[in-house]
């Protein structure tokens, strides 16, 4: 690692410690999405984290960005959620596929954190199969006319959600297939809704949301790049965004390895420190090695990325194992903490919660195993 | 204004064990930080600069490595670093630490205000301030909290007494050494500012850059020499009395004449 990335791993290990522990437990209790930690976030520069400055961000790389990430989940889920999805989801697919004037337009205010941004592909009938899109946009005397709906939506209901990314069908191709475009649509057009979803089990701190098109029109300049690039824009979204849900597993195993190797070592039964019992011991060891094997994946996958290199199979091998070994972390922490680890009072109970989702958002664990398999050639016979 | 700060990188205590054999730290895998006290005195030379203007140089006597903790310094808003490193300067006491970083101040030519730490929290000896202004030759105030006021010509500081404070008044150039407050929340830098650190001068000085001709450097010229480092015999459990004073008194009593020591 390099001297910056080490001072800032301390500084983001800092200002989680700091600022988000205190806190994490209640906004998980209420279900609050806090615009006040959001803002916090973004003063550290955790919005933009590799925009360059010109843009209002700071310049950094892609391994950088994910040790941020990291830092934030091994302390808490939800915020690393913001985080990671408002960089990767939201400011990405603007940075990269924007054109000048709506990169002006909107990285400042993004990066800054006056506002948030989301990215719209899921729907109720296109999860896993994100290709069967019915949410549709008409050109129609220089506007788009969209209509449909979106599931899921990360930083898309909440008071300072600014714009979405929609993705959305907007003609058949010469093919037969169907033609996919992004649209940029702001929070309050007419005819967009953005409903809050409540009662999740896990990122409860996290802002998720629902929206609804009807007769939504936005101006034609709107289109993020050309018509019909949408889905390959979402293709190469995705596997940025997998880089940041690897690291929230990692981080976050981290962090469930740590309170259980210091609750262990603490907590006596039979007279003696239960992390010295044997069977124990034997588990704590096997998260140790796991996290660094996870580290060592995940930061290669970074580093391909950004020496421009194809790094999609090894985001998809990242993904997939850094969220399993935060599950086989956060599954024996709990058990090493006994009944406690059961109850809200400790922390490691918000951690088997978060996990959840790292397995199933930007691509379940059985999509990964998917594309990994393509990748190597199981198919190509 | 130009301020200098002077901060040792150390190991974070709150990790540090001692192995139980040989009674001597065991350094290996323990992260290093900047000393809590330095940290103090640069966020108190921050605060101050935020006012006055200027430039904070800050200045570090250390291996290599050090060279993170200085980094670390200009993101949280030092305008530029020196490490003072070489093979020569390995073994150091505190007097001979306190020469080093004197060739050094003056090296670097006019200031006003000299920040150092109290002490370190891996030494704890509390004597490279005081013997730093010494070697400078410059007033010095010791177990100072803040900076009440200061202009061209004098500072006046709030510094701790075992019975309370005192303000006192200097003129400049002065050496403060601070103490930390229990209410000081270290500055955090943003992402924004470890990256601008990059573009901050960091350089590197050996003994070349600071004159041979006194041999004071390092082992040579060090007066102390550490013959065994070991910690102290575990103390045996203590007692305590919880009961009302007419009560405890008896029981005390008959305690220390039981154990022979009345
Ligand atoms: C909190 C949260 C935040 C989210 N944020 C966003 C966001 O910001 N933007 C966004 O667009 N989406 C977001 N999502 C949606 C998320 O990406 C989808 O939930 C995910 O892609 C899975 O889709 P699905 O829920 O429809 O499940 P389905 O696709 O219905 O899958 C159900 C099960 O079937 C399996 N399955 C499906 N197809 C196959 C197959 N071909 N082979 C084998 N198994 C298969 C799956 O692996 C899974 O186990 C979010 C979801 C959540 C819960």
């Amino acid at each position: 690692m390099t001297e910056e990335q080490k001072i800032l791993r301390s500084s983001i290990r800092d200002f989680a410690e700091s600022e988000i522990a205190p806190v994490a437990a209640d906004l998980d209790e209420s279900g609050e999405f806090s615009v006040e930690l959001t803002r916090k976030m973004a003063d550290m520069g955790l919005f933009g984290i590799v925009v360059p400055e010109d843009y209002g961000g700071s310049g950094m790389d892609y391994l950088s960005y994910c040790i941020a990430v990291e830092e934030l989940a091994r302390i808490d889920g939800s915020q690393a959620a913001t985080v990671a999805a408002g960089n990767s989801l939201g400011i990405g697919p603007i940075y990269y596929y924007g054109n000048e004037q709506q990169r002006e337009e909107w990285l400042p205010r993004l990066c800054c954190g006056e506002i948030l941004s989301s990215f719209g592909l899921t729907e109720p009938d296109a999860g896993s199969d994100a290709g069967a899109s019915r949410t549709t946009a008409k050109l129609k005397d220089g506007k788009w006319v969209i209509n449909g709906s979106k599931i899921f939506i990360t930083n898309s209901s909440s008071e300072i959600s600014g714009v979405c990314t929609v993705q959305v069908v907007t003609g058949m191709r010469d093919d037969g297939r169907k033609e996919i475009s992004c649209i940029l649509v702001p929070n309050g057009t007419p005819g967009f809704t953005a409903e809050k979803m409540t009662d999740k089990m896990m990122w409860r701190g996290s802002d998720t949301g629902e929206l609804y098109f009807e007769d939504c029109q936005v101006p034609e300049e709107n289109l993020l790049g050309g018509r019909g690039e949408g889905f390959h824009q979402m293709l190469e979204t995705l596997d940025n965004g997998r880089l940041a849900i690897a690291a929230m597993g990692l981080g976050g195993a981290q962090g469930a390895f740590e309170m259980a190797l210091d609750y262990t070592r603490e907590r006596e039964q039979f007279g003696q420190p239960i992390s010295t019992f044997q069977v124990n011991a034997f588990k704590l060891a096997d998260m140790a090695v796991e996290i660094e094997a996870a580290r060592a994946l995940l930061y290669k996958a970074c580093r391909l990325r950004d020496q421009g290199e194809s790094f999609s199979k090894q985001a998809a091998m990242a993904k997939l194992y850094c969220s399993e070994v935060m599950g086989r972390v956060v599954d024996q922490a709990v058990q090493l903490f006994g009944g406690y680890g059961l109850m809200k009072e400790y922390q490691i109970e918000r951690f088997y919660r978060d996990y959840k989702l790292l397995t199933i958002g930007e691509g379940t664990s059985e999509v990964q195993r998917i594309v990994i398999s393509r990748k190597i050639g199981c198919y190509d016979v | 204004m130009n301020f200098i700060v002077c901060v040792k990188q150390v190991p974070d205590t709150t990790e540090v064990e001692v192995d139980r054999e040989s009674g001597t730290i065991i350094r290996e895998g323990v992260p290093s930080i900047l000393n809590p006290f330095d940290e103090f005195a640069l966020n108190e030379a921050i605060r101050v600069k935020e006012k006055t203007g200027g430039r904070i140089t800050v200045l570090s006597m250390g291996p290599p490595q050090a060279q993170e903790a200085l980094r670390k310094c200009l993101a949280i808003g030092a305008d530029e670093a020196i490490l003072l490193t070489d093979q020569a300067f390995a073994g150091s006491d505190t007097w001979a630490t306190s020469f080093t970083l004197a060739r050094a101040v003056e090296k670097l030519g006019k200031y006003d205000l000299i920040f150092c730490g109290q002490q370190a929290t891996d030494g704890d000896t509390a004597q490279v301030g005081p013997e730093l202004a010494r070697q400078l030759n410059i007033p010095q105030m010791t177990y100072v909290e803040s900076i009440e006021e200061i202009d061209d010509g004098s500072v006046i500081c709030k510094k701790e007494t075992d019975g309370g404070y005192q303000r006192v008044k200097s003129g400049l150039p002065a050496l403060l050494a601070f103490i930390s407050t229990p209410a000081f929340e270290p500055k955090i830098p943003s992402i924004m500012e470890v990256m601008g650190a990059k573009s901050k001068t960091l350089s590197q000085w050996g003994i070349d850059d600071l004159g041979d001709e006194d041999g004071d450097y390092g082992l040579d010229g060090s007066p102390t020499q550490v013959i065994r480092v070991y910690s102290p015999p575990q103390r045996g459990e203590g007692v305590i009395i919880e009961e009302p004073p007419e009560v405890a008194v008896d029981k005390l009593i008959e305690y220390l004449e039981s154990e022979g020591i009345i």
